[in-house]
């Protein structure tokens, strides 16, 4: 991989508007059974002006726009489908709730290779649409080697 | 739905040590695919069969975004609040091959207060081990009978430094 690319920072995604339907739909995926996941009064209730996501929520705005820069030309990745997640954290200002538009900048923290498998490190920013910050992604992916894998270990 | 705020923990009541209730969850494959279907995670590796084999794998594997999530759930349900988990970091040291056989297999998450910071804010470690009851552990190929030696290899998510803000 190209360690040029550390510290590249990807325009920010389009804006991504929460939808209570989407809260509702993760949080049953993860068995979420909080009142203030489904419920806007219930939200109301703990303070939070409509309902809130699980905590694991910003997965579904950061995965797609890491994705896109695992596929930056720039960055050479191989194998560039075939990779999984080693580690993840979110820091939050506040919970995402239903009506937010956030944003995702995107930035290549550090790359690094281990046993014949490329190891990619992001630093997300999610920010809402008057600029407040929402919360911090850091995720670590390992893109497996030809030989790691298919060598049968 | 009111919340019971008299049972939810308070700060002050909390003490280093004390064990958050821990919870076992059954996975199916069909939970997979639910959860990439809700996270908008399409990779093949999460459910394809075949991928899985191309890549050396019993079964195609759990995200382990789904595993940090119920993990997560557990604290959230503690706390009485899905806002109170702040700041929270894992990694997935062991890959969780879910077979499609209708069984699955068990994720059993535990987490205790290591260290009360700034009121109203606790750190907690949060584990997640592959039960051994599973059914499955003897494909893994990866030492699956290390089960029965104790639950010491069979973690397959550790969050060291999760932050819940109590009320």
């Amino acid at each position: 991989m190209n360690q040029g690319c550390v510290g590249k920072v990807y325009p920010p995604t389009a804006p991504y508007e929460v939808g209570r339907e989407k809260i509702r739909e993760f949080a049953a995926a993860v068995r979420e059974g909080n009142a203030a996941c489904w419920d806007a009064d219930a939200a109301r209730a703990l303070g939070y002006p409509d309902v809130i996501a699980p905590p694991s929520f910003p997965m579904v705005l950061t995965l797609e726009a890491e994705h896109d820069a695992v596929h930056d030309p720039e960055l050479g990745a191989a194998n560039q489908d075939r990779f999984v997640h080693r580690e993840q954290r979110f820091a939050y200002s506040r919970p995402i709730h239903a009506g937010d538009v956030l944003t995702v900048t995107v930035r290549l923290a550090g790359i690094d290779a281990v046993g014949g498998s490329d190891v990619v490190n992001y630093e997300s920013t999610i920010t809402a649409a008057d600029g407040e910050h929402v919360c911090t992604a850091t995720s670590t992916f390992v893109i497996f080697g030809q030989e790691e894998r298919d060598g049968g270990s | 739905m009111t919340v019971e705020t008299a049972s939810l923990p308070r700060y002050e009541e909390i003490e280093v040590g004390f064990r958050v209730p821990g919870r076992t969850f059954r996975v199916e494959r069909k939970d997979l695919v639910r959860y990439g279907g809700a996270a908008c995670d399409y990779n093949t590796i999460h459910w394809d069969d075949r991928t899985a084999e191309l890549m050396g794998l019993p079964s195609p594997i759990a995200h382990g975004m789904f595993t940090m999530g119920l993990a997560l759930g557990v604290l959230t349900d503690w706390a009485g609040d899905p806002g109170a988990v702040v700041d929270f970091g894992g990694r997935f040291p062991r890959l969780v091959p879910v077979p499609n056989d209708g069984v699955g297999v068990e994720l059993t998450v535990e987490a205790m207060v290591m260290e009360k910071l700034d009121p109203p804010r606790v750190r907690l470690s949060v584990a997640v081990r592959l039960g051994v009851n599973g059914g499955h552990s003897g494909n893994s190929g990866q030492g699956g009978h290390a089960g029965h030696a104790g639950h010491g290899g069979n973690k397959v998510l550790t969050m060291p430094r999760t932050i819940v803000a109590l009320r």
